[in-house]
């Protein structure tokens, strides 16, 4: 009987101050607080490099190849999602599902590459209890597989919805929002492959004091 | 046009308690958000005065060591993340979307959320008292009194997961009102003509965005080490491998100094508020003001080592942290002379907000000057661990924080309930606090300079402490009379105060041109801002003409979102993860599930459901 639609739950229709919607600004803030919580996690790495007394250590035991491999896994995910919000901005419904699915392929290959990373460290005998080495890798290497994990689920949601219809050039905003996402989890991955795996080569235990 | 009211929302809302539960409006999450953090203030006031019983005369044995460690770790707790943060997100909640010409905030249910997860984070925090007792690490929970080796009970964990909890609520609460001011803005509003309350809200919420993940990371770290064995601040001497305490302290730290400042600039912009009104000025110095408080926040994440000069950081740690806590107090100055910038030559007006707003402008002086001793390395030394330091942060915590809280309550109460707060009862709260308050606190300074150490349960009768500290515990039962007054005045003025009508104290502000109290949807046509003080500047105008200002009258009822459960169900998941992580993981996982139900939910229910006139029962 109402001659009015109901209202879709994406970009409310009234003017906003900036002109920018308001989830758009919520999940840059968002990110601004991600990026603190990121850093406390890398500096504790970086504050604790060193400082392990038993090994194994960080020399011992990451394999740069390896994590190369799946690290620029995850870097074409981001260009697939990239690929993935411009065919929706185009309308193109059919390149958008399939962009979004070679995301989350990436994506999960990347967390394959984890779990069997985790694995072989486990075997090698690094865990979180091992030494402070292993609580920090872990703490921080987890987090941000955590973090890719939300991304696989958010991007699988909007999969389905595409496949229902219900993503649509008009609410392209909604996969832009979960890019902007993406994007950061990715960049965080290059800051933390730099730190923590490609200085690895000379990261021993306890550094004798200078001088000394 | 019938077709339009039709889908529109009735006027007012539903007053069940399903009404409350799902309710989404700003008006009522803030007074949901302020009773419970008068609940709460009722707790800590409870707490403290146990404390001071306790130490009223030397060798007592009222209460002993375990229950005092306990309730100064939750006096503390509670007073900061139960009671002052809360009170302002009540203040946001009901003010913000009024003062930039809003309906809302940007996320309604966000905003549910953020309450319900608050609520929740207190009651798992407290729910500690019927398993193992209470937490008793201190608010600050240093490493590695909370290591399992020497708190082994499930104390700590009920601390570590409220405070998760609460993290959470307060990050989700300053992301919507960063996105509600940034964008909500009612036309004309420019940055620079916003009121210093929406300023010190933008600000307050910028900090806590970005000071809360880093006590996040930590309480996590913390959980870790109990947990599952981590090492993050177990040293080699105590069984771990190179772990360090002292990476909690810097942690918590970076997060503790902003969080000083999250707990006193929505205070300042109350005051800010409260002064020009009842001294019939502009606020002086306005643009001084805002970068005041935007400077102070940039310089509140220089400052945190100075809570540990006596860590032994070396020097050059030391002098940088010195120096850069020196330059902190100059743009509060620049805040202080612009208040009394504001005063000077105005029409001031001796009503209770005002006396409160003096009130915390004299009391924060002194806590500010104590303030600006502890920069000084060699005299913190002396001071640090000492009841000088307790003295300090009364003074700028309820000195400061509490006063222009309570500032902002009797001058906006009537707002919200069409009823002035009783002035007689109200001055008589003013005049028994700050009593009380200074007889309990000024003490305090002699006490720490004579050397009585915090955090002690009793001290001997030959210490030469018993005089002050009986003359502090009397203070605290004045405080305690006068928040009765307090409780009196607000039940009794509820049902019979005098009618306050739209514009009790000839506001400044767009909160005064709407009803008392305001309708559901706030404004019928969103208004068009000018100036700085909109309000007078109209009425100014009006003045001119000889034709009275009228209250914007109610026609229609602009589309308003409709209520929903699901940010309850998300939030209820959180906390049982949060208890998961305590007991057991079946729990946690249980927790996460029910968040994933909550969020779906949330995510696919339209914000208006069709046929929403219904919704109100």
């Amino acid at each position: 009987m109402s001659s009015i639609p109901a209202a879709s739950h994406s970009a409310p229709a009234e003017p906003t101050t900036t002109g920018l919607n308001h989830r758009k600004i919520l999940m840059w803030a968002f990110l601004a607080s991600e990026c603190m919580f990121f850093t406390t996690l890398i500096s504790t790495y970086m504050i604790y490099r060193h400082r392990s007394l038993i090994g194994p250590f960080p020399e011992d035991i990451i394999d740069i190849p390896v994590t190369s491999v799946s690290t620029f896994v995850l870097l074409m995910s981001s260009l697939a999602m990239v690929l993935a919000l411009s065919a929706l901005q185009r309308g193109d419904i059919k390149r958008t599902k399939i962009w979004i699915l070679a995301t989350v392929g990436f994506g999960t290959t990347f967390l394959l590459f984890q779990v069997f990373e985790f694995n072989q460290f486990y075997h090698e005998g690094l865990s979180p209890r091992t030494n402070i080495f292993g609580s920090t890798f872990f703490t921080l290497t987890g987090t941000h597989g955590a973090h890719v994990t939300i991304g696989v689920i958010w991007l699988l949601s909007l999969f389905f919805a595409a496949v229902k219809g219900k993503l649509k050039k008009e609410n392209a905003l909604n996969l832009e929002i979960a890019g902007l996402y993406w994007h950061f989890v990715d960049i965080v991955w290059i800051v933390i492959f730099t730190l923590v795996y490609l200085i690895a080569g000379n990261d021993s235990g306890v550094v004798p004091p200078a001088g000394g | 046009m019938a077709a339009i009211t039709q889908t529109l929302r009735p006027a007012t809302e539903s007053n069940t308690i399903w009404g409350w539960i799902t309710t989404i409006d700003h008006k009522r999450i803030g007074v949901l958000y302020g009773m419970t953090s008068i609940f709460y203030f009722l707790v800590g006031g409870i707490e403290a005065l146990l404390l001071r019983m306790q130490l009223a005369s030397p060798n007592s044995t009222l209460i002993g060591a375990d229950t005092y460690n306990q309730l100064f770790t939750m006096h503390g707790t509670t007073m900061i993340f139960l009671v002052v943060m809360p009170a302002s997100v009540a203040f946001f909640n009901l003010i913000i979307p009024l003062q930039i010409g809003a309906r809302d905030v940007a996320f309604p249910r966000l905003n549910a959320f953020s309450y319900w997860v608050f609520l929740f984070g207190g009651i798992l925090m407290y729910s500690s008292f019927f398993v193992d007792g209470l937490p008793d690490v201190g608010w600050f929970g240093y490493s590695n009194l909370t290591a399992y080796t020497f708190s082994g009970n499930h104390r700590v964990d009920f601390w570590v997961a409220g405070l998760l909890v609460l993290g959470v609520s307060s990050v989700a609460g300053a992301l919507n009102f960063i996105v509600t001011i940034v964008n909500l803005r009612a036309p004309g509003m420019r940055l620079m003509r916003m009121p210093l309350f929406t300023w010190t809200t933008l600000v307050t919420s910028t900090l806590m965005v970005l000071a809360f993940p880093v006590i996040t990371v930590a309480l996590v770290f913390l959980l870790f080490d109990r947990q599952f064995g981590t090492n993050f601040f177990i040293p080699a001497v105590a069984g771990g491998d190179g772990g360090d305490p002292i990476l909690w302290q810097h942690l918590f730290w970076i997060f503790g100094h902003p969080e000083v400042y999250i707990l006193i600039l929505p205070a300042m912009g109350i005051v800010s508020e409260v002064i020009p009104v009842f001294s019939r000025k502009p606020l002086f110095g306005y643009p001084f003001m805002v970068y005041a408080v935007i400077s102070i926040a940039f310089m509140g994440f220089g400052v945190w080592s100075h809570h540990m000069f006596t860590v032994g950081l070396g020097p050059i740690a030391d002098s940088f942290f010195a120096i850069s806590t020196l330059l902190i107090a100059v743009p509060t100055g620049i805040k202080i002379f612009n208040w009394l910038g504001t005063l000077w030559g105005g029409s001031i007006r001796f009503t209770t907000p005002m006396m409160m707003a003096l009130g915390f402008i004299t009391m924060f002086i002194i806590g500010g000057l104590s303030g600006v001793l502890h920069a000084v390395v060699p005299a913190d030394t002396q001071q640090s661990d000492t009841y000088f330091i307790v003295a300090h942060f009364h003074y700028v915590l309820f000195g400061g924080s509490m006063f222009a809280l309570f500032s902002g309550i009797y001058y906006w109460y009537p707002k919200f309930t069409n009823r002035l707060l009783g002035e007689g009862l109200g001055k008589l709260h003013f005049w028994l606090m700050i009593i009380g308050f200074n007889l309990t606190f000024f003490p305090m300074h002699f006490l720490g300079l004579q050397g009585m150490p915090r955090r002690i349960y009793t001290y001997g009768s030959n210490m030469g402490w018993d005089f002050w500290n009986m003359v502090s515990s009397i203070g605290s039962v004045i405080i305690a009379v006068s928040t009765l007054v307090f409780l009196v005045n607000l039940f009794r003025s509820f049902k019979s105060g005098k009618v306050a009508g739209n514009d009790p104290w000839d506001g400044a502000t767009l909160e005064w041109t709407m009803s008392s109290p305001p309708p559901h949807y706030n404004f019928e046509t969103i208004p068009t801002v000018y100036s700085r003080d909109p309000f007078w500047e109209e009425k100014e105008k009006a003045d001119a003409a000889g034709t009275p200002i009228k209250a914007p009258v109610s026609h229609g009822h602009p589309h308003m979102p409709s209520p929903s459960f699901f940010p309850l169900i998300a939030a209820l998941g959180l906390s049982l993860a949060a208890a998961g992580t305590i007991f057991s993981n079946v729990l946690l996982a249980f927790g996460i599930l029910v968040v994933l139900i909550g969020v779906y939910g949330w995510s696919f229910e339209p914000a208006t459901k069709p046929g929403a006139e219904h919704s109100g029962h």
